[in-house]
């Protein structure tokens, strides 16, 4: 398994959620989500009910993983922000510290401008989160105790009652 | 990588399909999401051509049900099989915590069944994994079909390492459960392992 397993206690994900809240507040924006890298939500904030979240998170991360094949062949390292422009919403998409992507999907009451500003803002706000969690999730693994780990007491029954 | 939510109480896992062209990935994940309850998966997403080769990946999110309190649920990514899309069929293995092998029993596709296996050891190595360090399950498809090469010479041929292997029916259905109840259970006697 690969060390960089993403691990998200209460805490951490609390402060998450407060960010994407005031994002979501500042820029006006319908939605804000926080996918990983390999697709899996994270976070999000606003009217999230009519939209398949899971699906779009996929989605994302794989248009951020085809945008990065694309910039190494041209040489760049990444590129950290797409946006796509639609007849009434717009998805601004950005790559905040290696690892997370920030997803901003706005209509006319919002603006790129304000929208480009404000994610700035909070991407540093981002970063300083996920570099705790990672040093966090590093300690308590050398240290051998994640709290309440779910697979501490799993049986191989537990696993066989998932497919009954 | 998974991803361990302990806030929302969920544990996320990404299992890929990978083989040559025409083996039958899609049609895996096709007959999962028919047979699945409604409440347990979320929509099938199939970036295909026109012709229905899949051009960058389908994607299907299923919700297996609870362990201690944590639901737990699988990702379940194809990858492209046709040979020049080569650059996207990398990008999937990003981040995988599964992998199934889907082998085409036909006697011709055998050269095919193996080119695949190669490209996908290179593409993990590069990714930095080791597939013999990787849950992994090999699914033999089409044993419907008259022309198929037997078993123990598949094995011989794409199964060196002994893995659990199944003979599968995509389309029609044997198979494509014992092969993922197979790997989701290796991944999470995995994950097991670590937390």
């Amino acid at each position: 398994m690969s060390s960089s397993d993403l691990v998200m206690y209460e805490e951490e994900f609390r402060k998450i959620d407060e960010e994407l809240q005031k994002l979501h507040q500042q820029t006006n924006a319908m939605v804000v989500f926080l996918v990983d890298k390999n697709g899996q939500l994270i976070a999000s904030a606003g009217e999230t009910r009519d939209i398949d979240t899971t699906s779009l998170a996929s989605l994302t991360a794989g248009n951020i993983a085809a945008t990065g094949g694309i910039a190494r062949l041209l040489g760049e390292k990444e590129f950290t922000i797409l946006f796509h422009e639609g007849e009434k919403d717009n998805i601004h998409i950005s790559l905040i510290g290696q690892r997370v992507i920030l997803v901003v999907i706005f209509d006319k009451r919002s603006s790129l401008g304000l929208v480009r500003l404000r994610v700035k803002k909070a991407s540093e706000a981002l970063v300083t989160i996920f570099n705790d969690i990672a040093s966090k999730s590093e300690q308590e693994k050398t240290e051998g105790k994640l709290d309440e780990s779910p697979f501490a007491e799993i049986s191989d029954e537990d696993i066989d009652n998932l497919f009954r | 990588m998974s991803f361990i939510n302990y806030s929302s109480r969920e544990i996320n896992c990404k299992i890929v399909y990978y083989g040559p062209g025409l083996c039958g990935k899609t049609t895996n994940l096709q007959y999962v999401f028919k047979k699945t309850n409604p409440d347990q998966k979320g929509k099938l997403i199939s970036l295909a051509t026109e012709t229905e080769r899949t051009l960058f990946f389908d994607f299907l999110p299923l919700a297996l049900g609870d362990i201690k309190g944590f639901k737990i649920r699988f990702h379940l990514y194809t990858v492209p099989g046709q040979v020049f899309y080569a650059a996207s069929r990398k990008l999937i293995l990003k981040g995988v915590d599964g992998v199934v092998f889907v082998a085409d029993s036909q006697i011709e596709r055998m050269e095919a069944n193996i080119e695949s296996l190669d490209d996908l050891r290179i593409n993990l190595n590069d990714q930095g994994y080791d597939l013999d360090k990787l849950p992994y399950t090999v699914q033999y498809n089409k044993r419907d079909l008259p022309n198929v090469a037997p078993v123990e010479n598949m094995n011989k041929l794409l199964n060196p390492g002994n893995v659990p292997f199944f003979e599968g029916v995509a389309v029609t259905g044997p198979g494509v459960f014992e092969t993922l109840k197979n790997i989701a259970k290796q991944v999470l006697t995995e994950l097991k392992k670590h937390y």
